[in-house]
């Protein structure tokens, strides 16, 4: 029968608290990146050039086929040995999750992007705004409503995601729990509250998101 | 030591030397992913089966499954049961502990893809197969399940794609699939390059077929 001894994981609950806001850090990170990348190239996609438009959809497509583990280690193994070595591991896996983001997060702008009503736009461009004066001031405030609550799922997939960098050895909540496991061989009790750690996160993330949500909606 | 640059450096030889070793990879990878589809599909006919049609406790102890395991990071649930079940004296396999993990979770995402499908059809149709006669599995088998078809294979297909990319995370309890194969290779020849494209490919011809597929899915069954 399993001896439960919750000591261990309590003693070192510190290495978990910061793992989860390093976790936490890396995730709005990427996802800020990841929304730069996934602005770009669903403008690119939606309104750019021809052969812009298919290398976005090549980024894209080639990005949500292949694992998210295969892009850290390109990223972090793969471009030293090709001569880049400026990213230490946690840029390595910030790098590589925004990239992984950002694919996702264009084709959520690209919904958004054609989720604008086009009398809106034809409204601001017979007014005489410039392309990307209409892009600033109509498309982007329009969108924004209508991508939150996507921005809000890919936030939440992008902070459970982080567990992945401790592949790397990045000291956030997975890797937390695999050093206490490794120190005490609690494995049973690390694992239980890891998980419920990240349980509650998920929680709080997805009820934050619905309350500024009903604070943004428009009264229709 | 220098790097030869690519353009030099005999590329053919490279890959039929390390061919064997990324095969086997695919293989198990494959192999993996076949298993906790099959796992997970399983799962998912009793988890949706038990949400809609459930006693209260059956509902919601499905509930709560469902829903930890949309919130709790696939790496961790590997972990757990590869450390775990030998802790509580359970020797398992690595390939098949991360087989379990994924099996759960993707048992998890087919229970609410199977519930939607089952509940987009109207209630009107459970209630004339009872009508007519028809017993309990036969308006499942007979009725609901031939129409929610269309609802429920693009969205399985879309699942193949997520669980053929998380096999990879069973890499890091030493399973030996397409990643760590990868991985080993680049190690011993250091051609990151050429070796990651490889993989990249393999795993975008497996999964981009499959995407392509669900597309067409789901266009045949929104006319339909």
């Amino acid at each position: 029968m399993y001896q439960f001894n919750w000591r261990p994981v309590f003693d070192n609950f510190d290495l978990l608290l910061k793992g989860l806001g390093l976790a936490m850090a890396i995730a709005l990170l990427s996802l800020a990146i990841g929304s730069l990348i996934g602005l770009a190239a669903a403008f690119g996609r939606t309104q750019g050039p021809h052969p812009l438009q298919w290398l976005t959809a090549a980024y894209v497509e080639l990005v949500r086929n292949i694992p998210l583990l295969l892009i850290i280690y390109f990223v972090y193994f793969g471009l030293p040995l090709l001569g880049v070595s400026m990213f230490d591991n946690l840029w390595s896996f910030v790098l590589a999750l925004a990239l992984y983001a950002g694919a996702y997060l264009t084709e959520i702008f690209r919904a958004g992007i054609a989720g604008v009503e086009k009398g809106h736009i034809d409204a601001a461009r017979s007014l005489g705004m410039t392309r990307l004066q209409v892009i600033r001031h109509v498309t982007l405030p329009l969108m924004a409503r209508i991508v939150l609550p996507s921005l809000g799922n890919t936030l939440i997939s992008l902070f459970k995601d982080t567990s992945v960098a401790s592949a790397i050895a990045v000291p956030e909540l997975t890797y937390g729990a695999i050093r206490i496991n490794v120190n005490t061989w609690r494995v049973i009790e690390v694992y239980l509250v890891v998980a419920a750690l990240y349980l509650a996160t998920c929680y709080t993330i997805a009820g934050s998101l619905r309350w500024i949500e009903r604070r943004w909606a428009i009264v229709q | 030591m220098d790097r030869a640059p690519l353009g030099n450096c005999p590329v053919m030889p490279l890959i039929l030397a390390g061919l064997p070793l990324i095969l086997q990879g695919l293989l198990v990878t494959v192999t993996i992913s076949l298993a906790v589809l099959l796992l997970g599909t399983l799962l998912g006919i009793v988890g949706s089966l038990s949400l809609l049609y459930g006693a209260n406790v059956l509902r919601w102890c499905v509930r709560i499954y469902v829903d930890v395991c949309r919130s709790i990071p696939h790496l961790v649930m590997i972990f757990a049961i590869f450390y775990g079940l030998p802790a509580l004296g359970l020797q398992v396999p690595a390939i098949v502990a991360g087989i379990l993990a994924l099996g759960l979770f993707c048992g998890a995402h087919m229970s609410e893809i199977f519930r939607g499908g089952v509940e987009s059809i109207p209630h009107g149709q459970m209630d004339a197969a009872k009508s007519i006669g028809l017993t309990f599995a036969q308006r499942l088998r007979q009725v609901i399940f031939p129409q929610a078809l269309g609802r429920i294979l693009p969205a399985w297909v879309n699942t193949a794609v997520e669980i053929v990319k998380s096999s990879s995370l069973v890499s890091l309890v030493s399973v030996v699939d397409l990643t760590m194969a990868i991985q080993q290779i680049v190690g011993r020849t250091r051609e990151a390059l050429l070796f990651y494209a490889v993989a990249a490919a393999l795993y975008f011809a497996i999964n981009f077929t499959l995407s392509i597929t669900g597309r067409r899915l789901e266009k045949k069954f929104a006319h339909g």
